[in-house]
């Protein structure tokens, strides 16, 4: 093969790398983009639902007052794996996986900039998955101090698991990071001739300022993770103040971490439903410059309001109306997103297939979400709503029906282009239909439940709870039963039952993802198209 | 397009990640069982999974990188993968740039904020007068509100030392830099060589630190919050510095045994000499925030 070659390829035609492993290497040895971003999805799904089987003991716990089914110790170690492998193990991956699979071909490259270092950044998180969930097998259990390991719990207070859980973060820093670099130096260095800043796809925009945050923060983890072991086994007193350290630093570093972490799971899924409002409107994007400064201008905010979620621990009062503002300030790009959503969709031909009702679903539920987030910004009103089923309800209604109705609602809206045939829609409408109810049985009567003072964490509570913990539990069955009709459906997709799907797929498709054949080749691109 | 474009180079199914993977499972799992068993009488086999995990990843970095070399010097690569290198070694130093952020943020939070409040700052007097009354709020914080004792480390003597054999050794990089691109073998193998020397003996220098912190000052890793900053700080710069120079070295290797890289084509000295200089600048700021100020 000759390493000079001009771009007039055919479509069709085919060099020497046009061949596709088979059997078990050719997921295990894998360089193809395409192969990685399911890997990743399918890890994320079983993530999904081995943290939706914690919740469920949660919840069965918490369907009646007292204590029925486990002990509080053990409470405490199924809502804080609970929370780690949901947030790490499925919303971060399945975004990974979704930008594996979607950036090349929508920037129009033939892989991610490093392929092999990509089968490297999945790899990495089984094993680091394995290490976290093997110490609920261990003497003295799986860390039980919450997803955000707040010092002296995780120190002082914590079984030997929290050794496990810190070489565990490490292992999935080290994968966010280099698979950050991977897309960030994909989306720079990879687009097709033509593909200029402004003509990128928003989902490209939104992992590309999402990417950043991951490499600016990741690490920020595994340093605060580092104090937390060395404070546990080697005699240091970073947040113990009989050594000169404070408590309250933990939650400064950590949170500093924490907030643009919150933020790399919900900008994706703003790139998604920014992909899939036009479609189904068939409208371009309404206010697209305006989009990409929003994002960016939310990521810049996400690093200066993490005092937020530590309004009670006794900061200044300066400090507090600093973060109570600043925190404000991030609802305007957040309202200027929305509004171009549903300005977008102001006199669209506007058809309801599964993605769309998906989408829908997330302006209105997560937009719930956001603005009991404004409610919590306001410090005096967070005294009263620290650390209670609001607080829940809250980040539930911007990572359930936000984070992963965004994901759920990309994987329908490119699921006929990865695998070639479409999903059944009745099936697809049932499972969103029953999603939607039982998702708001389950997590709505949170704020009621929350206002009223029941407190988050705890496995029993007042009598006065008692109906509607019940209700929500069963919303609970019912949501994480209704997720069993979404994996039915993906897998008849994958074994290729259904009809055959359109190379655009959908009417009203824009983008180089839909100009390639269903189900896409295994390599594409590997001559770039010229983007007018 | 008019313009003729050079396939960018997509690699065979490669086994080296997945081994990496799991020789890093091994090392997360071993140093975390590590921890876990030390001082115990029973002891445990945290130690061994943990360096053999490391073996494997030495193995994986040499079977990984030689597959780069070959590939590499047999022509496969576009200046667009070139580009997509030297853009992912720019990322990697700013992620290292944000877990040094991480604990010189816990350096500033110590001294700006948690001690002076220990001590009854701000509205904190009745914690200073009724928790810990005899603690006087210093940096460097020599007597914890427990009552650990230190001594401090000067920043006059072999710091000082350091700092100007750091900055020499970048400057000694530099000209080895320069040496290459003007195609200049002899000075370009005698100056990399020369910060290779530099580097090994500010680490040696180092340690000789240390062992003087430990013995004559009772300055050590627990020794409260100044101990833990000066310790975790200045010893996680070394871990680097160690990286680097092992960096330098194999760069080296490769110029004096193997002839590796031209005038114009060295992305991986560059890469080794980009991770020098970053690890210079974060000595720099430890020498100011840690040792002087």
């Amino acid at each position: 093969m000759s390493t000079e070659q001009t771009g007039a390829l055919h479509p069709g035609e085919h060099l020497d790398h046009e061949h596709k492993p088979r059997g078990i290497t050719r997921w295990l040895y894998s360089t193809n983009h395409k192969d990685i971003g399911t890997l990743y999805l399918l890890f994320s799904l079983a993530m999904l639902f081995i943290g939706g089987s914690l919740a469920m003991v949660i919840r069965a716990e918490l369907f009646q007052p007292g204590l029925q089914f486990v002990d509080p110790h053990f409470f405490n170690q199924m809502t804080t794996v609970h929370g780690l492998v949901m947030v790490f193990g499925a919303v971060m991956p399945a975004f990974v996986g979704l930008a594996n699979w979607m950036v090349p071909l929508m920037i129009g490259a033939p892989d991610m900039a490093l392929p092999r270092v990509n089968n490297w950044s999945f790899w990495i998180l089984p094993c680091a998955f394995a290490i976290l969930l093997s110490t609920l097998f261990m003497e003295g259990g799986a860390p039980a101090a919450g997803w955000t390991f707040y010092a002296p719990l995780s120190t002082t207070y914590s079984s030997d698991s929290t050794a496990f859980f810190v070489l565990a973060v490490h292992l999935m820093g080290v994968s966010s990071i280099m698979g950050a670099i991977n897309i960030i130096v994909t989306i720079f260095n990879m687009r097709a001739p033509g593909m200029t800043w402004m003509k990128l796809p928003l989902f490209v925009w939104t992992w590309l300022i999402t990417a950043f945050l991951l490499i600016a923060v990741m690490p920020v983890l595994a340093g605060v993770v580092t104090m937390v072991l060395t404070d546990k086994y080697f005699g240091t007193s970073f947040f113990d103040a009989a050594g000169g350290g404070d408590p309250v630093m933990f939650q400064h570093i950590f949170w500093f971490f924490g907030h643009p972490e919150v933020y790399i799971m919900i900008l994706p899924a703003f790139g998604i439903i920014s992909a899939i409002i036009p479609t189904f409107a068939r409208k371009p994007l309404f206010g697209y410059e305006s989009m990409v400064v929003a994002t960016a201008s939310i990521a810049i905010l996400s690093f200066l309001v993490w005092g937020h979620h530590m309004f009670t621990v006794g900061m200044p009062v300066a400090a507090e109306l600093f973060f109570m503002y600043a925190t404000m300030l991030i609802a305007v790009p957040t309202g200027v997103k929305v509004f171009n959503w549903v300005a977008t969709m102001w006199r669209g031909s506007m058809t309801f297939e599964v993605p769309m009702m998906f989408a829908l679903a997330f302006i209105v539920l997560f937009t719930i979400g956001g603005l009991s987030g404004l409610m919590l910004a306001i410090t005096p009103a967070d005294f009263q709503y620290q650390d209670t089923y609001f607080v829940v309800a809250h980040f539930h209604y911007v990572l359930v029906t936000g984070a992963v109705f965004g994901i759920i609602a990309g994987v329908y809206y490119w699921l006929p282009k990865w695998t070639g045939v479409m999903y059944s829609e009745r099936l697809a409408q049932t499972h969103f239909w029953c999603s939607l109810v039982s998702v708001n049985i389950l997590f709505f009567p949170m704020h009621f439940v929350g206002l009223a003072g029941m407190p988050r964490r705890i496995p029993d509570y007042a009598l006065q709870f008692a109906d509607l913990n019940a209700l929500m539990s069963i919303g609970g069955l019912l949501f994480g039963l209704s997720q069993l009709l979404f994996v039915w459906g993906v897998v008849r997709c994958m074994r290729g039952v259904g009809d055959k799907a359109s190379d655009r797929v959908w009417e009203g498709a824009q983008g180089l993802e839909w100009e390639i054949p269903s189900p896409a080749p295994y390599h594409t691109f590997e001559t770039p198209p010229v983007v007018k | 397009m008019s313009t003729t474009h050079q396939r960018y180079y997509v690699p065979h199914d490669s086994g080296w990640p997945i081994f990496g993977a799991v020789a890093l499972l091994l090392v997360g799992y071993g140093a975390a069982s590590w921890v876990t068993q030390a001082g115990k009488p029973e002891g445990g086999n945290g130690v061994y999974i943990f360096w053999a995990g490391i073996a494997l990843l030495v193995v994986m970095l040499f079977g990984w990188f030689g597959t780069v070399i070959r590939e590499s010097t047999s022509g496969l690569y576009s200046d667009q993968l070139d580009r997509s290198f030297r853009q992912c070694m720019a990322w990697f130093i700013f992620s290292e740039v944000m877990f040094f952020l991480a604990f010189f943020g816990a350096l500033f939070y110590a001294r700006v904020i948690a001690v002076p409040w220990l001590g009854g700052a701000g509205n904190n007097a009745m914690t200073g007068e009724l928790l810990w009354p005899q603690f006087d709020a210093v940096w460097p914080v020599l007597k914890t509100p427990g009552g650990t004792e230190t001594q401090p480390m000067p920043w006059s003597g072999i710091p000082l030392i350091n700092t100007l054999i750091l900055l020499a050794s970048s400057v000694t990089l530099q000209v080895a830099h320069t040496a290459i691109e003007l195609g200049n073998r002899a000075r370009l193998k005698v100056f990399l060589g020369l910060t290779i020397v530099l580097g090994a003996v500010f680490l040696g220098f180092q340690v000789y630190e240390y062992v003087h912190a430990y013995r004559d000052l009772g300055l050590r890793l627990d020794s409260g919050i100044y101990g833990n900053t000066f310790f975790l700080l200045t010893g996680f710069h070394g871990l680097h510095v160690t990286i680097g120079a092992i960096l330098l070295l194999v760069i080296w290797l490769r110029i004096v045994i193997k002839d590796h890289f031209t005038a114009d084509k060295h992305f991986g000295f560059q890469a080794a000499a980009w991770y020098w200089h970053f690890v210079d600048v974060v000595w720099l700021n430890l020498f100011i925030f840690v040792y002087v100020l």
